[in-house]
């Protein structure tokens, strides 16, 4: 058994003259203050990478630096689906009594610490050296590959997308730490400046600076304990040249295995958080995940089946599309959001049941995979 | 990452090059020193016709280096290739999935990169 016992979450946006280590250090501190631990009870550290400050022993630098001195401790890089891996190798480990506390942390200073371009640049390089990078691909142009080819098959339009945005938008105007907090509307996202056809600048996560950690135990530090009920990942691919067919993807695979090992079904789940680094990737994760038809989840959003009071909320902070991405710790913001609605904590963004939440991650371009559920128990 | 061999557009040169595995008959655009279905030694490398069908298509209106933003917008498409393999190219800005296209071979930032247009019928 595991159980996320603190989480730490810095708001998402410009933190001027914060280095990756200010952020990464700011959110251990809130994590393991709202475990009720102290340092020196910290006995495993777990941490991503951060492309503004590459370093080949991120963990024990930061370890260093925040001053404790791990039994375990090392880097994880799955792109965005980090901070899930990290999470199901905490759990692991917790289970295996190798550890007993474990801090899972990333920050970066992704948006003030380098250029957008500089950004943009770093993160295409997930393309292959020969035979994608030299034709000038950018992330959006790999997903904008994926989503034409996905509304092509389906039948989804980009009005259709848009309203993820606007549910991100929305979800994000009520949280005090989201980096964007004005509503939008679908006419916003189709009138936004073109980046990748068919996606538009609002049907983009932004680049952020900030700060996110949790730590994930043996026993519950609290009264309400928020269990790892069953995990597992898919890898399948790593550029999008070489994606299999759009029914043989990772996310199908990740879901059905964790489905099997924490023995539950889709109709348990009663919160969502899901990635979403464009509005494509949130629509077709849905979908792939088995909470809406092939097809039928931006009809779901329109029907107020994925709000804060819907049956299925979703990604209640804002998600990547509007709290904010700032590399690895952008998705673990979804899981500090889900632990804070498990234990009724989410003031007025509070859903009315969280008992059994299902996370997934997604890296790459679809490429790596990581479904998660996540049980409250007394 | 990639071993020895001959040139193609990789290697600016104005052909297509994917190799083909005389074990499994499965075809791979990557080069590697061995097929990736089964593993066997050295697969053949084959030139492509250069003929194929649109599977996807993202028409790039926001580049991230001077010398890509010079062509914007492009368009980036993956093409099934004739002969079963997929591939990443350019083509012309009006084409769409399941056009039959045709390659040329033309400049971007510096280089020959292939460049897909709807194939003449």
């Amino acid at each position: 058994m595991s159980y996320i016992t603190g989480v730490g979450l810095t708001a998402y946006g410009r933190h001027e003259g914060s280095s990756t280590l200010d952020l990464m250090s700011e959110a251990a501190g809130m994590a393991i203050a709202d475990a009720g631990l102290k340092r020196a009870e910290i006995d495993g550290i777990l941490c991503g990478y951060s492309t503004v400050s590459p370093h080949i022993m991120l963990a024990t630098v930061f370890a260093e630096h925040f001053g404790i001195r791990p039994s375990y401790a090392h880097a994880v890089q799955v792109g965005g689906a980090t901070g899930l891996a990290m999470t199901m190798l905490a759990h692991q480990l917790v289970e295996a009594g190798i550890v007993r506390h474990v801090l899972v942390v990333s920050g970066e200073n992704r948006l003030t610490g380098q250029s957008r371009d500089a950004s943009i640049l770093a993160l295409a390089q997930v393309g292959h050296p020969d035979y994608e990078v030299p034709l000038g691909p950018t992330i959006p142009a790999y997903y904008g590959l994926v989503a034409s080819r996905y509304m092509h098959e389906y039948g989804v339009t980009q009005e259709d997308l848009a309203e993820f945005a606007v549910l991100m938008r929305a979800n994000a105007c009520t949280h005090p730490g989201a980096q964007f907090r004005d509503a939008i509307t679908v006419a916003d996202v189709m009138a936004s400046k073109p980046v990748a056809m068919p996606l538009k600048l609002l049907d983009c996560c932004p680049v952020s600076d900030g700060g996110v950690a949790f730590i994930v135990s043996r026993e519950p530090t609290g009264e309400t304990g928020v269990r790892v009920k069953g995990c597992a990942q898919a890898h399948t691919h790593q550029h999008v040249t070489a994606m299999p067919a759009l029914n043989k993807l990772g996310a199908e695979i990740a879901i059905a295995k964790a489905k099997a090992a924490a023995g539950v079904a889709i109709s348990d789940v009663r919160y969502a958080a899901v990635y979403d680094s464009f509005t494509i990737t949130l629509a077709m994760l849905l979908e792939d995940l088995g909470l809406a038809g092939r097809g039928e989840a931006a009809a779901r959003v329109r029907a107020g089946h994925f709000g804060r009071d819907g049956a299925m909320p979703l990604n209640t902070h804002g998600g990547l599309l509007s709290y904010g991405h700032c590399g690895v710790g952008g998705a673990m913001a979804h899981l500090v959001e889900t632990q804070l609605q498990m234990t009724a904590r989410a003031e007025k963004r509070q859903v009315r049941d969280a008992s059994l939440a299902l996370l997934h991650g997604d890296g790459g371009v679809l490429s790596s995979h990581v479904s998660m559920f996540l049980e409250r128990v007394r | 990452m990639s071993g020895s061999r001959s040139g193609d557009w990789t290697a600016g040169q104005e052909t297509i090059v994917y190799q083909s595995c005389a074990a499994c008959g499965s075809v791979q655009y990557f080069h590697r020193r061995f097929c990736s279905t089964c593993g066997a030694p050295d697969p053949a490398e084959q030139r492509a016709s250069g003929e194929g069908t649109v599977y996807a298509t993202s028409l790039v209106c926001r580049a991230a280096t001077p010398e890509t933003r010079a062509h914007v917008p492009y368009n980036i498409v993956l093409v099934d290739a004739a002969e079963g393999f997929r591939m990443m190219a350019h083509g012309d800005n009006d084409l769409a999935i399941g056009d039959r296209v045709t390659v040329r071979f033309a400049p971007f930032a510096g280089r020959l990169v292939p460049h897909f247009a709807k194939a003449k019928s």
